[in-house]
């Protein structure tokens, strides 16, 4: 069933590809953003999230 | 900015930890039951419903959905609320949810005795109880996600992630490994056959694993131990990173339940790159646990709740060091087949999930019922009664899978097998086995004192069903701008989108090529589709969950090609819906079990089936009575001819007609037999199918001398 509609398919083989490059810049997106790009109150916020007791206002 | 005011459903907490805690005795009575049918065969009471083939399955389910699962719904549902500053979307949802689960475990829990099995390892259940996973799975990501949407908190934290990861991978896991033809009501066939059907199912089989029992015990994990230790978690950094690499790492990693099996080359050596590199993100995420305890250690040396919890992460990191290992084929070669396996998935069921369940229980209730613990004392036996059951479970375990596979491996000077007879390396761990339920005894003691003490905990507080709370609602103002993963943290919509591709993509490049490209399956001329009768005799071998001991599948190693015969090749299990490769070798391999050197006579099958330990002395295996008074559905027969030609089996148009002819002239051939040894039985009779399907193993590619 499946191999009828993949065959269908023209440069099948790019996919793989396409995904690798995507996930190399997602990492390295998310790596750079987690280090250099994000806000330092912002990690402090969401750490504190699970034990913070007061509501802001 | 104004306060509103909304309350916190406790009591759907409540009653999905009471499933949990009830299931989980009867799961693990369900374990120790078959543990001990393993060393003495007599506790299978000869019935149908209590055979080993029958209570693994029990067991496994069991322990996975309803004591496991329904502890994750009590950990998400209780966690969610508050980390999201709002009640649940919508209490008919939550209570559809917790019904329909339990009602689908009652369903499970009355089918895999009667013998209503596809034989998927954990998605053992049949069609209709599969349609209602699927739509309870579906109210509870709706009433998920719903609640993410009208929550009070701007940004998502990442035991959100890892929940809305374990919703959406889960839902495409348990649809695509279940996509079958029904025959009857509760009967059906896998839609993929062979190699493909064994790497869509060990595809799910690994990610029921990462998705069910570790993503949303990681979420719960970066919970309940900050909250338990009262600080942050560590490096709230390393979580994101932890989050994206585990879950799109893990999804690749099934094809290391296969390797050195039929499976094509490419997609084991895939299936052990990602597995080695899981180690990362998995120690990442032990690491961050355990760091969040700095500067607390002399408190987890009181509390009962962090002991659990260290421990619980502890295993986790264990585990998951032993698993990239096991994945190395040279590690793999030795330790499949063995209960090594079963050790390690025990570390991570009984260390990793149990203790992290029962550190999470034990600090709930109390909070709940608005008390304190009732007994530390009680609650720290239970501690070590767990830990030391965890050792004796594991350690023979280790010791028995070792010893084995030396023992199956093990060849003269001469180039024979020292140790012929498959039965000898079984004698000698039969001790072990024995240990292993000492464990598992201890470990259940354990549960039972929990439970004492947490009815006592609750006895002396008051539950409180709506816990109220106030916070400022979200503001409606559009916010722009902040970095991406911020965004994406705004926005659950992409976020569960982005989750599914991050898990699609490594299954689809997985499974596709096994689908698409012939090469990948050469295929054999003289493979044959099953007669009427093997293919009755066939739905026995399932029903009786015969693949629970017995693999159908030789590795290209003289050691096994000494002992069963010719190793096996992909295309002999192109009509094979579903596979039976099996996972575990309590008793021999049986691919070649017709043909060979190992081939018996219709007779020695009929003496062994009926008490095999008669036969052969010292045999585990269980008798199997009934087979020999049951008589095979011949009405179904032209069901099953059809069902199989849907998915691709060449019976010939009109097969279905006259095949129950063919069936009882082969019968016939198999009755005169046993006739001519002075054994009187009729032609119908299950054994006699079930014999012509042993005798047909192996058949195909051995050339008639």
């Amino acid at each position: 069933m499946f191999k009828y509609y993949f065959e269908q398919v023209n440069g099948v083989e790019i996919w793989p590809i396409i995904s690798l490059t995507i996930f190399f810049i997602f990492f390295v997106g998310l790596l750079w953003w987690v280090f250099k790009g994000v806000d330092n109150s912002y990690i402090d916020e969401m750490k504190n999230l699970p034990i913070s007791k007061t509501p802001k206002s | 900015m104004e306060l509103e005011k909304f309350s916190y459903d406790n009591k759907i907490v409540k009653y999905f930890t009471i499933a949990s805690i009830v299931f989980g005795v009867v799961a693990m009575l369900a374990g120790l039951t078959a543990a001990i049918q393993l060393f003495y065969p007599a506790f299978n009471f000869d019935l149908q419903y209590t055979t080993f083939g029958r209570v693994r399955p029990l067991h496994t389910n069991a322990v996975i959905f309803a004591f496991v699962g329904n502890a994750m719904f009590a950990g998400v549902y209780y966690s969610m609320q508050r980390l999201l500053k709002t009640r649940m979307f919508n209490d008919t949802l939550s209570w559809v949810h917790f019904w329909g689960w339990q009602l689908i475990i009652l369903a499970a829990a009355i089918s895999l005795p009667m013998g209503y099995t596809t034989s998927k390892e954990y998605a053992e259940l049949e069609w209709p109880i599969d349609i209602a996973i699927a739509l309870i799975w579906v109210v509870f990501g709706i009433n998920m996600i719903g609640t993410i949407i009208k929550r009070r908190e701007r940004h998502m934290y990442v035991a959100i992630w890892f929940y809305i990861a374990t919703f959406v991978t889960v839902a495409v896991l348990h649809i695509v490994n279940s996509v079958e033809i029904p025959v009857t009501f509760m009967k059906s066939y896998s839609w993929y056959a062979g190699v493909q059907d064994a790497l869509v199912q060990w595809w799910y089989g690994h990610n029921a694993v990462a998705f069910f029992l570790t993503t949303p015990f990681l979420g719960i994990m970066y919970y309940y131990l900050p909250k338990a230790a009262n600080r942050p978690v560590y490096s709230y950094r390393l979580s994101i990173i932890h989050f994206w690499s585990l879950i799109f790492i893990y999804i690749w990693a099934g094809p290391h339940h296969l390797l050195y099996t039929s499976l094509p080359d490419w997609a084991q050596s895939l299936g052990v790159v990602f597995s080695i590199m899981l180690i990362a993100p998995s120690w990442g995420g032990m690491l961050n646990g355990l760091m969040t305890l700095r500067g607390a250690w002399d408190r987890v040396r009181e509390d009962p709740v962090l002991k659990f919890m260290v421990v619980a992460v502890t295993a986790y990191g264990m585990a998951t060091f032993e698993g990239p290992m096991l994945s190395l084929k040279n590690v793999s070669a030795i330790a499949h087949y063995t209960d090594w396996i079963v050790a390690h998935v025990h570390i991570g069921g009984l260390g990793w999930n149990g203790f992290l369940i029962f550190g999470m229980f034990y600090w709930l209730i109390p909070k709940m019922w608005n008390t304190s613990l009732f007994s530390r004392n009680l609650a720290n036996t239970h501690f070590w009664l767990g830990t030391l059951g965890i050792i004796f479970y594991a350690l023979p375990l280790y010791i028995a899978g070792i010893t084995q596979a030396s023992m199956w491996k093990q060849f003269d000077a001469e180039g024979f097998l020292v140790y012929k007879n498959f039965l000898e390396t079984v004698v000698q761990i039969l001790p072990m086995y024995m240990l292993r339920a000492v464990g598992g005894s201890l470990y259940l003691v354990g549960v039972i004192l929990m439970i004492y003490n947490l009815i006592k905990t609750a006895g002396t507080g008051s539950f409180i069903p709506n816990e109220d709370a106030e916070a400022p609602a979200l503001e409606k103002k559009v916010i722009t701008g902040g970095h991406w993963h911020s965004v994406l943290e705004r926005k659950p919509v992409l976020f569960t989108m982005l989750s599914l591709i991050a898990i699609l993509i490594g299954g689809i490049i997985e499974l596709v090529p096994t689908f698409l490209i012939k090469s990948n399956v050469p295929t054999i001329a003289s493979v044959k589709p099953y007669t009427p009768l093997e293919l009755h005799g066939r739905d026995i071998y399932i029903r009786e969950g015969c693949n629970n001991c017995h693999s159908q599948m030789i590795r290209p190693f003289r050691s096994e090609t000494e002992r069963y015969g010719e190793y096996s090749k992909a295309g002999e299990f192109v009509y094979d819906h579903p596979f039976l490769w099996g996972s575990k070798r309590t008793g021999p391999d049986l691919a070649r079990e017709g043909v060979g050197k190992l081939k018996k006579s219709d007779s020695w099958h009929f003496y062994h089936m009926l008490d095999p330990a008669q036969v052969s002395e010292g045999s585990i295996m269980p008798p199997y009575p009934w087979l020999f008074e049951q008589t095979i559905d011949k009405e179904l027969t032209a069901g099953k001819i059809n069902a199989l030609r849907t998915v691709g089996v060449p019976y010939a148009e009109g097969y279905e007609d006259t095949a129950n002819t063919d069936l009882e002239a082969q019968a016939k051939t198999i009755t005169d037999n046993l006739a001519a040894e002075d054994v009187d039985i009729s032609g119908d009779a299950e054994i006699i199918a079930l014999i012509a399907y042993l005798q047909r193993l192996g058949k195909d590619i051995t050339v008639k001398e």
